[in-house]
């Protein structure tokens, strides 16, 4: 009917194309080498906080616990004050990968959802990202038991 | 309380954290680069690799050679369920494997729950900027 219809097939090859010349061929070595020294330098000051709560005679599952929520929160307040989005356009899986990037992928979601709502907006859309995160991480940790279980009734050291 | 500086500066331990954690998001670097998957689809890639090797009792050796450099990327956040799963069902049986990895990790879950919350709370919603 109209002659600018084209097969829908053909242009979406035409449209794929047109993405793929289009798109700015990400540097990857220069993205690694940002994401490598961000990433790299988040861990490091975990590690500096967390050899500070042993020095203060904490254990090591204390000290790990300990770290997680200092850097939750510093990541989580960081996002808020739309901080964390530049560090993570600069360094992409750098800030992505340590747990910054979970407190991230926690409240980015909820701030652009703030108009729905303080239950169903920021409340619900809290856990977009981070809850297949803790479904997939939990169910996983289960069946690592249930497994664990299975091998240890039947005498067989694992671990 | 007197803290040994040198011992928290130890440059040793924060080099194979620098260089273990790094070399783990370089392959999140990479796995974003080269497939089409999502952010969402690493992390949750990440989280269930950690509780696997960490099930399989290969990922320890990370955290022993690294620290924080295994346990800070959400590999390790894996691991320390997995690890707490495993040492519940020691604890106490079938009932373990439910409780132990979410205990094992509860301060982590609830601290980015609380400050998630407060931090979305008190953020400008902003128009972003591209």
């Amino acid at each position: 009917m109209n002659s600018n219809s084209s097969n829908p097939i053909e242009s979406k090859q035409k449209y794929q194309q047109y993405v793929d010349k289009k798109s700015p061929n990400s540097p990857i070595w220069k993205n690694c080498f940002n994401a490598f020294w961000v990433g790299g330098l988040i861990c490091t000051i975990g590690q500096i906080i967390s050899n500070i709560c042993k020095e203060r005679g904490l254990d090591t599952t204390t000290s790990g616990t300990i770290v997680s929520i200092i850097l939750i929160g510093i990541a989580a307040f960081l996002t808020g004050l739309n901080f964390f989005n530049k560090i993570g356009k600069f360094a992409g899986a750098g800030s992505l990968i340590p747990i910054t990037g979970f407190a991230n992928s926690i409240v980015s979601p909820a701030m652009e959802y703030k108009s729905e709502g303080y239950v169903m907006g920021v409340g619900g859309k809290m856990f977009t990202v981070a809850g297949p995160v803790l479904v997939f991480g939990i169910s996983a940790s289960i069946l690592v038991g249930l497994v664990y279980l299975i091998f240890n009734t039947q005498s067989i050291t694992l671990v | 309380m007197d803290i040994d500086w040198i011992q928290v500066f130890n440059w040793m331990s924060l080099l194979k954290c620098f260089v273990v954690g790094g070399a783990l998001c370089v392959i999140g670097q990479i796995l974003i680069d080269k497939t089409k998957l999502t952010p969402a689809r690493i992390l949750v890639i990440f989280v269930t690799t950690g509780a696997i090797l960490g099930g399989l009792g290969v990922y320890k050796y990370l955290v022993d050679f690294a620290g924080s450099g295994a346990t800070v990327p959400l590999t390790g956040f894996g691991y320390n369920l997995a690890k707490g799963a495993i040492e519940g069902v020691q604890q106490s049986g079938i009932v373990g494997a439910f409780t132990g990895g979410v205990k094992a990790s509860a301060g982590g879950i609830a601290a980015a729950v609380f400050f998630g919350y407060i931090a979305s709370l008190i953020s400008k919603p902003k128009m972003k900027k591209q």
